[in-house]
């Protein structure tokens, strides 16, 4: 039998060891994991590489986490935000390591490493600072730079509704990089508000099948931080 | 005396020229207010980068949603019709060609249409580029929406940037408070021009040079 399902958010995470690289979901406060990303915190896991949209807003989930210092490098499109400012003070500090993805670079990076790909041409960043040193190619008359896959050992991520094989469906704009972030980690662990029988999502509306996902546990009233 | 055109008005100069079916991406700040001078007879599909089509206007404050926001991570609404999606369909609309305009700010443009607009290449700072790349190579028509000249006066068209690029040769037209601009293969064709003002005055304020292509 499969059941997915865990009792606690302590149990979920209890396996993520220092050093690991771990792909958190959300942009800006929606779809980011909050519950899971304290349990972590209190875990003690360190020396982190995070991959997030954003890095951090105010002092709640993945601010909190680098607060704690648990993050050596993050990879993300945009640390900079007005409630940012945990992160600025430890880039300022030179305690972490920021590497400056395009947005659209790093969802498709996670997603060439969900598809065993061993990378792709993109035309984003062509000609800029942020693909300086790359290996470039033109294709058809355009020019493309070379991107790696990224892949996770974890990744934490928020749905809304899930059942015991780990089947998801997610909520409004809170999906954002949820889906893809779940299929490019080995081990995925998911936070839902609800679950659900097994038969009782509609098969036509999952968005992430189960065999992209490890654990789920449910927080039935996530925190957002905004 | 020159009548420049205020921010809500270069929006609302912006917004005539979107048709109508329309796929279009406003990028955060002065380009969002284009969403307010859409045409009313005009069927236009807002795309949000973090995954939705058919973006609606902020709501009602009992209404605020956290879970469905913009770009700017500020609550918005969903029209009928529209639709929530995952980042890789997000930016595979944006970097693939999908949508037919993309709207962003500027700080420079080339007069080849090269853009500037996400680093002012401070040292120290942390570069924060978010989707403007993606958006800057991938729609059909990048607009960019901008005053004319920086705060102290000087040219924000240039024959080259001298900020960090954000694209190469990605602008098709430039809306500033004081003309409209296309970037065409000859040149800087200007294809319209506020009131009081000269080609000459408008030349002197522009850092490229400029083709006057007024109807």
């Amino acid at each position: 039998m499969i059941n997915k399902f865990r009792d606690s958010v302590e149990d979920a995470i209890a396996d993520i060891r220092d050093g690991s690289t771990v792909l958190i979901g959300g942009f800006g406060g929606a779809g980011s994991p909050t519950e899971l990303i304290h349990a972590l915190i209190d875990q003690g896991a360190k020396e982190l590489t995070v991959v997030n949209n954003n890095a951090g807003n105010f002092e709640t989930g993945l601010a909190a986490l680098i607060k704690a210092g648990r993050v050596r490098k993050i990879i993300c499109s945009f640390p900079k935000a007005s409630h940012s400012w945990v992160f600025n003070e430890m880039y300022k500090a030179g305690k972490i390591e920021l590497e400056c993805v395009p947005q659209g670079t790093i969802a498709e990076r996670l997603r060439a490493a969900a598809a065993g790909l061993g990378g792709f041409y993109t035309p984003t960043a062509y000609g800029t600072d942020l693909a300086a040193g790359k290996e470039t190619r033109e294709i058809d008359g355009k020019n493309y730079v070379f991107e790696l896959p990224l892949h996770g050992d974890f990744a934490l991520v928020l749905a809304e509704r899930a059942d015991r094989w780990g089947n998801l469906v997610y909520r409004k704009s809170a999906r954002n990089f949820g889906p893809v972030m779940a299929m490019a980690a080995k081990t995925t662990i998911v936070q839902v508000r609800e679950f659900v029988e097994l038969g009782e999502l509609d098969p036509e509306c999952i968005v992430t099948p189960g065999i992209f996902v490890q654990r789920v546990v449910r927080v039935e009233d996530p925190q957002i931080s905004t | 005396m020159i009548k420049a055109r205020s921010r809500a008005q270069m929006a609302e100069r912006l917004a005539q020229d979107i048709p109508d079916g329309s796929y279009v991406n406003l990028g955060i700040g002065l380009p969002e207010q284009v969403a307010n001078f859409l045409p009313a007879d005009r069927e236009i599909v807002l795309h949000s980068e973090n995954g939705i089509l058919g973006m609606g206007p902020a709501p009602a404050e009992e209404n605020v949603d956290m879970e469905l926001i913009n770009a700017g991570k500020k609550p918005v609404t969903l029209l009928t019709g529209g639709a929530f999606f995952n980042h890789v369909d997000s930016f595979t609309m944006m970097r693939g060609g999908h949508l037919d305009i993309s709207v962003m700010g500027g700080m420079q443009v080339s007069a080849k249409g090269d853009l500037a607009n996400w680093s002012l290449g401070r040292p120290g700072e942390p570069p924060a580029v978010g989707g403007a790349m993606d958006l800057a190579v991938g729609a059909h028509k990048v607009y960019i929406l901008m005053e004319h000249n920086a705060k102290d006066g000087s040219p924000k068209i240039l024959e080259r940037c001298i900020l960090p690029l954000t694209g190469v040769e990605s602008v098709d037209r430039i809306y500033t408070d004081l003309a409209v601009i296309e970037v065409a293969p000859e040149g800087l064709k200007v294809i319209d021009m506020v009131e009081g003002l000269t080609f000459e005055e408008l030349q002197k304020r522009t850092g490229a040079t400029l083709i006057d292509a007024r109807a």
